[in-house]
C-alpha cells in the first residue's frame, strides 16, 4: 500500500514536471499545444546522447536536457507558434499534431525505434529505508526534484517581478500590454522555460518510463489530463492533478491490472464533470 | 464567408459529374475496387467530421470513437447471427447517434480545451475498453470471423469486392444526399450562423446549444454508418479503427480536402488514400514525416484545402 502510494507520487512528480509547462502555455497564451511531449522527448534524447556518447555525468545531462528543450522551444516559438496565438484552436491543434508527427518520424529515423539505453548513476541506484519503508532512491530523487521545482516555480511566480508580469498577462492580456509589459517577450521566455522543464522531465523519465520515439503520442493524453483536470494556467492545479493521476494510475495497474489505463480515463471524465474548469480554476496563478 | 443561395438545393452539374465519375471507377479500375470502396467510406467518415468540425465548429479530435463504435456494433451483430447488412447499418446508426447525443451534453457546454479533452478522452477510453474486453472484441487482434449474408439475399460479397463496391457506393451516396439536405436546410444555415457568430445567433433567439447537440449527434450517426460499412465490406474490425491515430488521420483528410465544404471530406479522402496507396511501399516513418510537414504548411499557408483552391478558381460562391 505505502509502496504503491510512493511509486504513484514519484510518477505523479514526473508528470507534473512535464505538464506544468503545458499548463502555462495553455493558460497564458491560450495555445492548445499537443506537441508538448515532443519537447520532453527532445530533452530525454539530449540527455541520453550526452550520457552515452559524450560521457557526461547524470546531473550535467539533466542540465543539458533542459537547455536543449528550451532552445528547441524558443526556436519553434519564434518561427511557428508566435503566428498562431490568435488563431482558431483547430489551427493550433493541426500545427501541433504536425509537429508531433515530424518529431516522431525524425527521432525514429535518427535513433531507431527502440528504447534508449539508460544506466542509473551509483548515487541513485538501489533503495533506501525511510521510516521502515524500503523506497527506491531514484523515485525519492524524483519526488525531491518535483517538490523543488514546485517551490521554485511558486517563488518565481509569486515573489518576483517577472512572475507578477506573467500573472498579469494570464489574467488580462490587453490590460497587461497597456501597462507597458512586453507581452511577446514574456510569452517567448515563458514558452522556452516551460519547454525546458518538459525536457528535464523527459530526461528524468529515462529511468522510470523508458524513452522511445512514440513517447509524445503515448503520454500526450496524460499531459492533457493533468492540465485539464488541474486547471490550465495554474501551478498548484497541475501539481495536485499530477499526483492524483500518478497514484490512481499506479494503484490501478497494481490492484486491477486487467483494467489497464481504463481507470485513469474514468477519473478524468468524472473530474471534468464535477469541476469543468479544473481543480484550481484559473484566477491568478498559484 | 461564402455566398449561400437558398436555391442551391438542387443537385448541380458538377456534383452529378463527381458521383458519375466515382461510380465509373467500377468499370475503369476493376482491380482497385477494394481501395475505391475504402476511399468512399473514409470520405463519408470525413464528411461526418465536417458536420461537427467544419459546420458546427465543435473542436473534436476523437471522432474515431464513433467510427469504431459503429464498426464494432455492425461487426458484433454479424458475428452473432444477424448477417443481413442493412440491419448492421441501422444498429450502428442508432447506437452512434445515441452515444453522440449523450456525449454532446458534455461537449457543448465546455470551453474549447474541455471539448478537446473530452473528445480525446472518450476516444481513448473506448479504445482501452475494446482492447481489454478481448472476449467480446478480440482485443488487439481485432474482431474476426464476420461473415455477411448476400446483399438483398441475391448478391454475394465476392473476393474482387464488386458487391462491396456497389453496396458502399449506394450507402455512401444516399447518406451523403441526406447530409446535404440537412446542411442546406434552415437547420444547416443555423449551424453556419453559430459557427460564424455564436453571440448574434443567441441574440436573434436561436437555441444554440440544442442545435449544436443535434449536429453532434447527426455527425456521430454518420460516422457510425461509415464504421459499419467498413466492418461489413472488409469483414474485419481492427482495434486501430477506434484509435486516436485514426481520429487524427480523418482530421488530416478533412483539412486536405477543405473544412466547411460539402465535398471537402470526399475529395480529401480520394487524394489522401490514393497518395498513400502509391507510397505504400515507402517506410511508414517517411509517410508520417511528410504528413506532419503538410499539416504545418497547411496551417501556415491557410487551410482552404483542395476545395478552397477550386472555389478560388471557379466563380466565388460556386463551389461549396
Amino acid at each position: 500500500m505505502q509502496v504503491v502510494i510512493f511509486d504513484g507520487v514519484a510518477y505523479g512528480m514526473l508528470l507534473f514536471l512535464m505538464a506544468v509547462g503545458l499548463s502555462i502555455t495553455m493558460g497564458l497564451m491560450g495555445f492548445v499545444n499537443l506537441a508538448h511531449g515532443s519537447f520532453a522527448m527532445v530533452g530525454g534524447y539530449a540527455a541520453s546522447v550526452l550520457m552515452n556518447k559524450y560521457e557526461f555525468g547524470f546531473f550535467m545531462s539533466l542540465v543539458g536536457a533542459f537547455v536543449a528543450a528550451a532552445l528547441m522551444g524558443g526556436a519553434l516559438e519564434v518561427s511557428l507558434y508566435r503566428r498562431l496565438y490568435r488563431a482558431h484552436p483547430l489551427d493550433q491543434v493541426l500545427l501541433s499534431i504536425g509537429l508531433v508527427f515530424v518529431s516522431v518520424a525524425s527521432f525514429t529515423y535518427l535513433f531507431g525505434p527502440t528504447i534508449q539505453p539508460f544506466r542509473l548513476p551509483e548515487l541513485l541506484s538501489g533503495s533506501i529505508s525511510i521510516w521502515g519503508m524500503e523506497v527506491g532512491r531514484y523515485r525519492l530523487f524524483l519526488i525531491i526534484t518535483g517538490v523543488a521545482v514546485l517551490l521554485v516555480l511558486l517563488t518565481l511566480l509569486g515573489r518576483t517581478r517577472y512572475g507578477a508580469m506573467v500573472r498579469a498577462a494570464v489574467d488580462n492580456q490587453r490590460v497587461a500590454r497597456g501597462t507597458g509589459i512586453h507581452v511577446q517577450r514574456l510569452f517567448f521566455l515563458t514558452f522556452a522555460f516551460g519547454c525546458g522543464l518538459a525536457g528535464l522531465g523527459g530526461a528524468l523519465s529515462l529511468g522510470m518510463l523508458g524513452l522511445d520515439p512514440s513517447f509524445p503520442l503515448k503520454y500526450l493524453v496524460y499531459f492533457l489530463i493533468v492540465v485539464c483536470v488541474g486547471g490550465a494556467g495554474t501551478i498548484i492545479g497541475p501539481f495536485v492533478a499530477a499526483l492524483l493521476v500518478g497514484v490512481v494510475d499506479v494503484a490501478g495497474k497494481y490492484y486491477v491490472p486487467e483494467a489497464g489505463a481504463f481507470l485513469i480515463y474514468v477519473v478524468m471524465i468524472v473530474m471534468l464533470l464535477v469541476r469543468p474548469n479544473g481543480i484550481v480554476p484559473k484566477k491568478g496563478l498559484a | 464567408m461564402k455566398l449561400i443561395g437558398m436555391t442551391s438545393g438542387k443537385l448541380r452539374a458538377s456534383e452529378v459529374l463527381f458521383w458519375v465519375l466515382l461510380a465509373s471507377t467500377y468499370f475503369l479500375f476493376p482491380l482497385k475496387l477494394t481501395l475505391m470502396s475504402q476511399i468512399m467510406i473514409i470520405g463519408l467518415f470525413a464528411v461526418s467530421l465536417d458536420i461537427a468540425l467544419g459546420y458546427a465548429g465543435i473542436v473534436t479530435v476523437g471522432h474515431a470513437a464513433f467510427f469504431g463504435a459503429g464498426s464494432y456494433a455492425a461487426g458484433l451483430l454479424a458475428k452473432h447471427g444477424w448477417n443481413e447488412p442493412f440491419g448492421g447499418l441501422v444498429l450502428a446508426l442508432v447506437i452512434c447517434t445515441a452515444l453522440g447525443y449523450l456525449l454532446s451534453f458534455l461537449i457543448v457546454r465546455g470551453a474549447d480545451l474541455t471539448k478537446l479533452m473530452i473528445t480525446i478522452g472518450v476516444c481513448v477510453l473506448l479504445y482501452e475498453l475494446a482492447n481489454r474486453l478481448t472476449g467480446i472484441t478480440g482485443g488487439s487482434d481485432g474482431l474476426q470471423g464476420i461473415s455477411m449474408a448476400p446483399l438483398l439475399g441475391v448478391f454475394e460479397f465476392d473476393l474482387y469486392g464488386k458487391t462491396a463496391f456497389c453496396y458502399s457506393f449506394f450507402v455512401v451516396f444516399l447518406t451523403f444526399v441526406v447530409v446535404r439536405l440537412i446542411l442546406k436546410s434552415p437547420f444547416g444555415l443555423t449551424l453556419r450562423g453559430i459557427h460564424d457568430s455564436r453571440k448574434r445567433m443567441l441574440a436573434i433567439g436561436s437555441p444554440v446549444e440544442s442545435r449544436l447537440r443535434t449536429a453532434y449527434a447527426i455527425s456521430a450517426g454518420v460516422a457510425g454508418i461509415a464504421g459499419a460499412l467498413m466492418a461489413q465490406t472488409t469483414q474485419f474490425v481492427g482495434i486501430e479503427s477506434i484509435s486516436f491515430a485514426r481520429s487524427a488521420e480523418v482530421m488530416i483528410i478533412l483539412v486536405l480536402g477543405g473544412t466547411g465544404r460539402l465535398y471537402g471530406g470526399m475529395v480529401g479522402a480520394l487524394v489522401y488514400m490514393l497518395v498513400h496507396d502509391w507510397f505504400s511501399e515507402l517506410n511508414p516513418e517517411y509517410w508520417m514525416f511528410w504528413l506532419g510537414v503538410f499539416l504545418i504548411a497547411a496551417v501556415m499557408v491557410g487551410r482552404g484545402g483542395i476545395m478552397g483552391i477550386l472555389a478560388k478558381i471557379a466563380k466565388p460562391g460556386r463551389a461549396s
